[in-house]
């Protein structure tokens, strides 16, 4: 028997659940699109994006100057990492890129880790959003439907950027032929560095407003990580809107298998995601030949 | 150079196991790591078969290393299975299944999409091991109680419950592992599988079923993995559930990539740096949990500097030295300065194959109202299109008329937009690259597509595999020189492009021009009845084109070739009859004498400037 009540809030969870990992697969998908290069450090950008804003809280007790100091601090990660590291990869075969990204991963992780210990740590939601709202029909934590208002206007922002500015613009043309676009005279390395920025701080952004949805630890990203590579098999690799659609799929699908077993939510994402590369194989929005 | 002593690494091998327990205590390794690393070392085999010679990166594997252990641990405690080595076979063999049925959905994409599948795959069995299966597989406690192995002689026992017998018994299966391992890797499917790694697209033009070839080496490093999964049951007496996690696959990838992969030895070398490491920095230097941080730099750091790990750079030292000594050899010196013309004329080409009986007159390919559209703009639209048993015909037009295109059809590498194309009495249109090469019909690329990590000898070997053994057979176990009639064509190939001298010469060391002719010969290796040939003397010096239009001829008997080139005084001199396309459409046809004075063709080209072509 269902508890519908019950049901309706589970929903609610996966769509914010799905817009987190929309914000965090975009990220992944454009640095994709964009440089060729699949991070697996990202889930690793997710998790310091925690941690900064969780040290940025304990000096300040501000919840917004967390959230901007995290973000900023992850994309003062990935400019630094793009420079020294990926940057020299770009011309090496792809297994080279995982290989060095999954070592980043080891060695951010690991970092955290000796630095904080593996123990969890709670941010508390900004004073305003404690407790819970009365929608009518149901009762709902404040802040995770705030958090839902706040990734779907960070998910705004990110599509203005990649779409509404000169910068978007020659990104886009960057997944299409990015050399064609570095004989345009564009420096396109300079736009590859910020690139990589901007994806690892969209991962950052939601390691540290998810932060006081679940606690934060240093193997954090691991999961996260999964999911965003079905979100990314299921909407397409390189494709925003993929990225967006594969997002909320997964986030429902975990959220509502959760309310009946939770050890089969992976299970059913993951017969979601074999669908997809039966019927679909690249991915709902993805194009041909993009690989 | 392995083949002059067959067996020298598998002997040094068994010298290296029966040594390790005499010396690497001594360096600080106590028999429980050493056992742990072998373990490690014949997982790896299987993952280096599939990620070092096939070029797959997964992050599963862990998925497959518990699967094949937690089969074995069960059918031991659970169900009162009383053979413990048969046990772990059978669990190899349930890894493998659940490898094949994995496979398939895995090798739906290559490259990164692979490893992101891999690595969902990896947490889904972690789950289903948690949940679903907790009532087999003892959920977060593993399966405690596994026995260890023993052998019964008669009434004496032999039983490897303490570490150094133990070491053994793993020491014995490691060796069998390697020498399978180095069987496959010398086995014709090995050479295909690492032409899939340096270029799957040309891997299947030359007629070899490449997914078929992928899913076997995922089965192999399943069957390994599952193999070792058993192994590390029976020697720790317990089953753990972590075998499972994510980080078992992670740190397999790291201590290959850390050993050298494509070597064999590089994940036991890998294996064996790790473990020891990762002992002295927690028990000697009192680091704690630091020791995986400090492991992941020198990961980053080895990733970065030195690409092919730690037996990779031996190797490479190891050919610096003995490389330097004969560098110049003098027969090649001697020869070379006398200047002798290489004359391929001289040289008899291996037969075309001919293939049930196909008639040996009339037209050898057809092609009705073939038209390939890309959005609006049609490359190639309602060619009419037939050649003759044992014509040579030459293609011309101007850049842009749509000459690869076509070209691309005929192979079936792109799939028409509409039309139809008949080769040999058999409608080909929507079939495979591979099937069509199968039949006879390949070309020679434009642009090189070679295999860039191999010798000559092993791209050609790639090549003539093709022809001899169909899209695809399993022989494993069989050495390369026992496959009947390859080395002949290989050498025939090598003669008939003049590299008979480079054969053992890798291909990123070739001139420009060798690597033409390589391509050539590639093509010419799979013994096609018709061999089109896509601009073979493009970028080549005068003198090689000579020789390159010598070598054409030559091959042309009893052979059907169409060629595309912009040296017109070559074509013309090379073909019977001339097909000329213009935006995508065929202009005209007819001999070199009448293409020179076509009015048409002088427009196309020189835009109304009349006179005789080229």
């Amino acid at each position: 028997m269902i508890n519908w009540a019950n049901f309706i809030s589970q929903c609610f969870n996966g769509l914010v659940l799905g817009a987190l990992l929309a914000l965090i697969s975009s990220g992944l998908t454009i640095i994709y699109g964009t440089l060729g290069v699949l991070n697996l450090a990202h889930g690793a950008m997710f998790m310091l994006g925690g941690y900064a804003g969780w040290i940025a809280y304990t000096y300040t007790e501000s919840f917004l100057v967390a959230a901007a100091a995290g973000s900023l601090f992850v994309m003062i990660v990935g400019v630094v990492v793009e420079r020294i590291i990926i940057r020299h990869f770009y011309t090496r075969p792809h297994e080279d890129q995982l290989l060095v990204t999954f070592g980043l991963s080891v060695v951010l992780v690991e970092a955290v880790r000796f630095a904080f210990g593996s123990l969890s740590q709670r941010v508390p939601p900004p004073a305003p959003l404690v407790g819970i709202t009365d929608l009518g029909f149901m009762i709902y934590p404040t802040y995770r439907l705030a958090l839902l208002g706040i990734v779907a206007v960070a998910l705004l922002v990110l599509y203005f950027v990649l779409y509404k500015t000169r910068i978007g613009m020659i990104v886009r043309a960057g997944i299409e032929d990015s050399v064609m676009v570095d004989s345009l005279g564009i420096n396109v390395y300079r736009v590859f560095m910020l690139v990589f920025g901007i994806g690892a701080m969209a991962a950052g952004f939601a390691g540290i407003v998810n932060a006081p949805v679940v606690s934060i630890a240093p193997d954090m990203g691991e999961a996260i990580l999964v999911q965003t590579f079905v979100v990314v098999v299921i909407g397409g690799v390189g494709s925003f809107p993929g990225a967006i659609i594969g997002g909320l799929i997964a986030g429902e699908i975990i959220s509502i298998t959760s309310m009946f077993n939770p050890g089969y939510s992976y299970i059913m994402l993951f017969l979601a995601m074999t669908l997809v590369l039966v019927l679909r194989p690249h991915g709902l929005l993805g194009q041909a030949g993009r690989e | 150079m392995p083949m002059k002593r067959p067996h020298l690494v598998e002997l040094l091998t068994a010298l290296g196991l029966i040594l390790v327990p005499f010396v690497l205590p001594h360096l600080g390794f106590s028999p429980s790591t050493i056992n742990r690393i072998l373990i490690w070392g014949l997982f790896g085999l299987g993952f280096d078969i599939l990620f070092g010679y096939t070029g797959l990166l997964s992050f599963g594997q862990s998925a497959l290393y518990g699967t094949g252990g937690m089969f074995a641990a069960y059918l031991l405690t659970e169900a009162g299975f009383p053979n413990v080595i048969a046990a772990i076979f059978i669990g190899a063999i349930a890894a493998g299944v659940v490898g094949y049925l994995v496979g398939l959905i895995a090798l739906k994409r290559t490259g990164i999409y692979f490893a992101m599948i891999t690595v969902a795959i990896a947490e889904v069995f972690y789950f289903v091991e948690f949940n679903p299966l907790s009532d087999f597989t003892g959920g977060e406690n593993g399966l405690p109680g596994v026995p260890a192995p023993q052998i019964a002689f008669g009434s004496t026992v032999l039983k490897f419950n303490t570490d150094w017998t133990m070491y053994m018994f793993l020491a014995f299966w490691y060796f069998i592992g390697i020498v399978i391992a180095l069987r496959i890797v010398r086995s014709p499917v090995g050479a295909i599988l690492s032409a899939i790694r340096d270029n799957p697209l040309r891997a299947s033009a030359l007629g070899h079923n490449i997914h078929g070839y992928k899913l076997t080496a995922f089965v192999v490093a399943a069957i390994y993995a599952g193999f070792a999964g058993g192994l590390l049951g029976t020697m720790q007496g317990f089953m753990p559930p972590d075998a499972f996690l994510f980080e078992t696959s992670g740190q397999l990838v790291m201590q290959t990539a850390i050993g050298g992969s494509g070597t064999l030895f590089g994940p036991l070398v890998g294996a064996a740096v790790w473990l020891y490491l990762s002992d002295f920095f927690q028990n000697v230097l009192q680091l704690g949990a630091t020791w995986k941080l400090v492991l992941g730099v020198v990961f980053v750091l080895l990733v970065f500097f030195l690409r092919r790990g730690i037996v990779g750079g031996i190797v490479d030292l190891y050919r610096l030295a003995t490389g330097g000594r004969k560098a110049v050899d003098p027969d090649e010196a001697a020869e070379t300065s006398a200047g002798t013309a290489f004359d391929p004329t001289a040289i008899e080409a291996m037969p075309s194959r001919r293939r049930g009986d196909a008639p040996v007159s009339g037209p050898i390919l057809q092609a009705t109202g073939l038209s390939k559209r890309y959005g609006g703009l049609f490359a190639n639209s309602d060619i009419d299109f037939s050649i003759e048993h044992g014509e040579m015909r030459g293609i011309i037009g101007p850049n842009g008329a749509g000459k690869s295109t076509f070209f691309k059809m005929l192979t079936c590498e792109i799939a028409p937009t509409s039309g139809k194309i008949v080769f040999e009495g058999r409608d080909i249109t929507g079939m495979g690259v591979t099937d069509v090469c199968q039949l006879g019909l390949t070309k020679s690329y434009q642009i090189n597509q070679l295999f860039d990590r191999l010798t000559v000898r092993q791209n050609l070997i790639i090549a003539a595999l093709g022809e001899t053994r169909g899209k695809f057979k399993l022989d494993l176990f069989k050495g390369l020189h026992k496959v009947p009639g390859l080395d002949e064509r290989v050498e025939n190939t090598a003669a008939l492009v003049n590299l008979t001298r480079r054969l053992d010469t890798a291909v990123s060391e070739l001139a420009y021009g060798e690597k033409r002719r390589l391509e050539i010969g590639l093509a010419l290796a799979t013994s096609p009845s018709l061999l089109l040939l896509d601009e073979p003397l493009a970028g080549m010096s005068p003198r090689e084109r000579v020789e390159t239009v010598a070598l054409l001829k030559a091959i042309a008997r009893g052979r059907t070739m169409i060629v595309i080139d912009h040296d017109m005084d070559a074509l013309f001199e090379l073909v019977g009859k001339v097909t000329v396309l213009q935006e995508g459409r065929v202009l005209v046809e007819g001999t070199p004498a009448e293409i020179k004075t076509n009015a048409k063709v002088q427009e196309a080209y020189l835009g109304g400037v009349h006179g005789e072509v080229a």
